[in-house]
């Protein structure tokens, strides 16, 4: 049985993601403990590989089938790889390109899964595991044992530094760049990518504000946004929101924070009526303070923030738009 | 076209999520338990195809606590019929199963797609759609927001990291995972369900508990994340929370005077 850790790398716009150097990293430490390699697969941009010195091995390929994401393609590639490298672990992350790949590989290579992971150890011959689950409410403990395993890391657990060759000090290209021979593997694939569409550009940058008022679903209906936009035109922020509110076509899709909108780290963020869920604290958990008004004292959201409080949003929207107005 | 919309039951996370003696699961005889609202996504996604050409809808699910209310509301709100998987099914059910139980019955059914939510907030293994897919050996795309189908093709819009979209042409038949419909879940009157519900529409159908079991994943144990960096709460009610939050905000300079 090897003890090797393959990462799935991931980019966008020509650049490695974040996630990317943070699974590169665990990857290390974890295979520096077992006396393993630590393999990267990188599909599609080998132009990146140089930016991998952490990993020992960059495993490449340009062919035009993952030149850009095609979950099928990519299925396929990376069944292939683990097929052939057999390593102890393969880390991806929770992203779309990872909850495709994890599942199809959990079920094609054979390997127990954990998702959603945060949190990965040694343990004797087990992997232990922590998990978040129930929209943030609970964690999971799990061991993940048998010969190998695969997890899938929500973004923004582990640091990115670890990763980065010119950080953790580790010459670039300290690894071999091996161009993967995927002939064949392509064959009669039921997925073909025939349009790439970039989201729209928003009326307001919301990632340019210092001063962030974010409403979620606790908000009700459309009607009560009024309420609120109030309020952000009173601090003269920006008014964002949580994913549902958008999905609802009550906002634009620029005014998304979290995994699938934007990243935003204003020097303060107000959180209205917003749980707190994994993907929605993707997008804001690094602002300097996060002040959260949530009626659920158990909220997730009152983790990640500095300051909290458990009264109606609509109360203390218009208590702080009479004070601001003043 | 044959549309499977494939749904399940979670418990209601804006209650307390009350744990069972042991504490590997949640208490699912205590509590409320709704639909995944992701599944309600794929649900309507569904419809909407349905309503789009000539095509047939069967909403399927696992017998889990509060299901047959979920059933009633989709064929209340128009799927053509409603399948209810029984056999031995308790406490919390793995993907890996679940997956395996609904491709026992899929493989005795003709369909072209699979529609169900992008995941749920207990699919610890992982997620459903690409679990099922694999298992099914038929491609699989998670993230879609909009679906299309015609002549064995679909047409997905597969949302990635940072909202851009790949939109694929897949062969059929495979399963979609659904983050969002292309409209909002629609509503349906507590008195169309209970119509649903005196029409009797659910059809039970045993099968066999698969061994696809994933026994190299143990849960050991569900915990309350750690509470050392909670957020300091501000006492008092919606005036005093108001006159800290724009003493605060002041000090940072966002607000003048
Ligand atoms: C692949 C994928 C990507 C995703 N990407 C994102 C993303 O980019 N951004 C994102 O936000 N989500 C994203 N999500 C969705 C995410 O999982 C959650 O569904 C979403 O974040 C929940 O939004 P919310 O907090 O507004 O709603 P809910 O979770 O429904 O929370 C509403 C909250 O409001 C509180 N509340 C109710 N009434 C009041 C009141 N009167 N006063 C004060 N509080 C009140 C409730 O206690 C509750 O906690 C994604 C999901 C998937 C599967």
């Amino acid at each position: 049985m090897g003890n090797d850790v393959l990462v799935l790398a991931e980019h966008r716009n020509g650049r490695l993601s974040d996630v990317t150097f943070e699974l590169v990293g665990k990857a290390r430490e974890l295979a520096d403990r077992g006396g393993g390699r630590v393999l990267a697969v990188l599909l599609g941009e080998t132009s990146l590989a140089h930016e991998l010195g952490v990993a020992d091995v960059v495993l490449c390929s340009e062919d035009p089938a993952v030149a850009t994401y095609n979950a099928q393609a990519y299925e396929r590639a990376m069944v292939h790889v683990v097929e052939r490298q057999q390593p102890r672990l393969v880390l991806t992350s929770t992203t779309t390109v990872g909850m495709d790949v994890s599942t199809a590989l959990s079920v094609h290579w054979p390997a127990p899964l954990a998702s959603y992971v945060v949190d990965v150890r040694r343990d004797g011959e087990d992997l232990a595991v922590t998990c978040r689950a129930y929209g943030g409410k609970l964690l999971a403990e799990v061991a993940l044992t048998g010969p190998r395993a695969i997890c899938a890391v929500i973004a923004g657990c582990f640091p990115a530094a670890d990763g980065r060759s010119e950080v953790a000090g580790r010459s670039e290209v300290a690894g071999q760049v091996e161009l993967l021979d995927l002939e064949g593997v392509f064959d009669g694939l039921g997925v073909s990518v025939a349009q790439v569409v970039e989201p729209e550009k928003g009326d307001v940058d919301i990632t340019a504000a210092d001063l962030l008022v974010s409403v979620g679903r606790g908000i009700g209906s459309r009607e009560n946004l009024e309420v609120v936009q109030e309020l952000a035109d009173a601090l003269g922020a920006p008014l964002a929101a949580s994913r549902p509110l958008i999905d609802q076509g009550w906002l634009p899709k620029a005014r998304q924070v979290g995994k699938s909108g934007l990243t935003v780290r204003p020097k303060v963020y107000l959180a209205l009526g917003i749980s707190g869920a994994p993907e929605h604290l993707e997008g804001m958990q690094h602002a300097e303070t996060v002040i959260a008004c949530n009626t659920d004292p158990k909220a997730p959201i009152f983790d990640v923030a500095t300051y909290g409080t458990t009264v109606d949003l609509f109360d203390l929207t218009d208590e702080l738009v009479k004070r601001v107005q003043e | 076209m044959r549309i499977v919309v494939a749904v399940k039951q979670i418990p209601d996370l804006v209650e307390e999520l009350e744990l069972t003696a042991d504490g590997t699961d949640v208490d699912r005889e205590l509590l409320k338990m709704v639909v995944n609202e992701f599944d309600d996504q794929a649900l309507e996604e569904g419809l909407c195809l349905k309503e789009a050409g000539d095509a047939e809808l069967v909403v399927v699910a696992l017998d889990e606590p509060d299901v047959d209310q979920t059933l009633h509301a989709a064929l209340a709100k128009g799927a053509d019929a409603a399948i209810k998987l029984t056999g031995a099914l308790t406490g919390w059910i793995d993907s890996h199963r679940r997956a395996a139980l609904l491709a026992s019955w899929l493989s005795g059914q003709s369909f072209d797609l699979v529609l169900t939510g992008v995941q749920a907030a207990d699919d610890l293994d992982g997620q459903l759609p690409g679990l099922l897919g694999a298992q099914l050996e038929v491609p699989h795309i998670s993230v879609a927001v909009r679906v299309e189908a015609e002549d064995g093709m679909a047409k997905v819009w597969q949302e990635l990291a940072g909202g851009t979209v790949v939109v694929d042409e897949v062969r059929l038949p495979a399963v979609i995972g659904v983050q969002a419909a292309r409209q909002a879940p629609r509503y349906v009157s507590i008195s169309r369900i209970r119509q649903a519900q005196q029409s009797g529409g659910i059809t039970e159908v045993e099968v066999q508990a698969a061994e696809l079991g994933t026994e190299q994943f143990a849960l050991r144990r569900l915990v309350a994340p750690e509470a050392a960096g909670h957020a300091e709460m501000l006492a008092g009610g919606a005036g005093e929370v108001a006159d800290r939050i724009v003493e605060l905000l002041r000090a940072k300079g966002l607000v003048r005077s």
